[in-house]
């Protein structure tokens, strides 16, 4: 057996050892109690920094971090969205009659809807005390009060079948005017926001659209006067269902 | 890099800045010229490359110019320890007072170090590139780090123990 050195005790301590020198690094402390004790008492101190601190990572964001991280003043990101809108022009130039797309300005503001609704969906489905402004148990005040707000009439779908309830939903505040979220989660805490916006453009309804953003995964589309994007942290397969279904339901 | 690229990294920034500073509004301040500066300096992130490792460089830079601008290399009192938030039982409260206790004890480089690879878990490799010093350091920082808290919890065990009697 190669002795083990203080670094093998430290990476053993932090689960960092490959397979076999781990069972190597067993039997050194197995021989040596001193080091076992060591280890043992840094393995805790790791434990309790997560208990310490984790509950950080659920508190709800600053607003002032969110505008700060979305401050686009920036060359590089006007760089970017540039090149996204050429894409996006020169997709639509290739699929636009397919797929109904059929505004020459609609294209460059219709691709920031999957950012919008990501963004949304990444400040507020980690809430675990206020994810929702109004509860699901209000469910006709909460549709009728966001269908006011957008001056169209809404419809929160049902994910039932698919094993999400409705948690509820919120006003935001979007580029265009308001915006309603409505939050879903299933029995394993996984939850999806369905975001809708009016859609200035008055373009053709589309089919699916697909983005993600950062393990985001989003599907869009626009009918009759809104844009609808759902947003969730669930496997694309599965995302592309709920899609499905919330698109069904509102737009058949 | 998209807002909701950078905006999914805030809560561990966060997370670390709190560990880092102890002080809610000042870890929030940290994390905010963080994202200030990510955005200023887009230029110098390569698209591929690991962005969270990138953003806690920028973050240690920041902590490293407090820490220099302060002059300020003393440990903090243990006393201010005691308005930390906790849940759970009266045991679990103890540690959680105890931890926070002794990371205000440890020298600023050595509680980066502690709570980059403790706390965020970084790879040892990563840690140097983020802290811009060979691994080694890194390993040595972290091995004076961990005895220097074991000596910490241990001796309050005991004190504990004395009051008791």
């Amino acid at each position: 057996m190669n002795s083990i050195n203080e670094d093998d005790l430290h990476a053993y301590a932090d689960g960092l050892l490959e397979a076999g020198r781990r069972a190597e690094a067993e039997a050194w402390l197995a021989a040596h109690p001193e080091d076992a004790a060591r280890v043992h008492a840094w393995a805790a101190q790791n434990r309790a920094l997560h208990a310490a601190f984790d509950e950080v990572l659920n508190e709800p964001l600053p607003l002032e971090l969110v505008r700060a991280a979305s401050r686009r003043p920036i060359r590089s990101m006007q760089v970017w969205r540039a090149a996204a809108a050429v894409f996006v022009v020169t997709g639509a130039g290739l699929l636009g009659y397919g797929i109904g797309l059929n505004n020459a300005g609609a294209p460059v503001q219709y691709a920031t809807l999957p950012q919008a609704a990501a963004i949304a969906h990444a400040v507020y489905s980690p809430e675990q005390r206020h994810p929702v402004e109004v509860e699901a148990q209000h469910a006709d005040h909460l549709v009728a009060w966001l269908s006011k707000r957008l001056g169209h009439a809404l419809h929160a779908p049902d994910f039932g079948k698919q094993g999400f309830e409705l948690l509820g939903g919120r006003l935001l505040p979007g580029e265009t005017g308001p915006v309603a979220q409505f939050m879903y989660q299933d029995g394993r805490n996984r939850r999806i926001t369905l975001y809708v916006r009016r859609d200035e453009t008055k373009q053709a309804e589309t089919s699916f659209h697909h983005a993600r953003e950062d393990g985001v995964e989003v599907f869009y589309w626009v009918d009759r006067g809104l844009g609808y994007a759902l947003s969730g942290n669930v496997d694309q397969a599965e995302m592309g269902r709920l899609a499905d279904a919330a698109y069904h339901q509102i737009s058949f | 890099m998209s807002q909701a690229e950078l905006i999914q990294h805030i809560p561990r920034l966060r997370r670390y800045a709190r560990a880092l500073l102890r002080d809610a509004a000042r870890a929030d301040d940290l994390v905010q010229d963080t994202l200030e500066r990510a955005l200023a300096k887009l230029d110098l992130w390569r698209p591929g490359s690991d962005l969270r490792a990138w953003l806690f460089t920028l973050m240690h830079n920041l902590f490293v110019n407090q820490v220099r601008a302060s002059g300020n290399h003393a440990p903090c009192e243990l006393d201010e320890a005691h308005d930390v938030p906790v849940s759970g039982g009266q045991a679990e409260a103890m540690a959680v007072r105890d931890i926070h206790a002794a990371l205000a004890r440890l020298p600023p480089e050595q509680r980066e170090v502690m709570l980059l690879v403790g706390l965020e878990q970084f790879a040892y490799a990563d840690a140097a590139r983020i802290l811009g010093v060979p691994q080694g350091t890194v390993m040595s920082r972290l091995s004076r780090a961990r005895e220097r808290m074991r000596q910490l919890l241990d001796g309050q065990q005991v004190t504990k123990l004395q009051a008791v009697k």
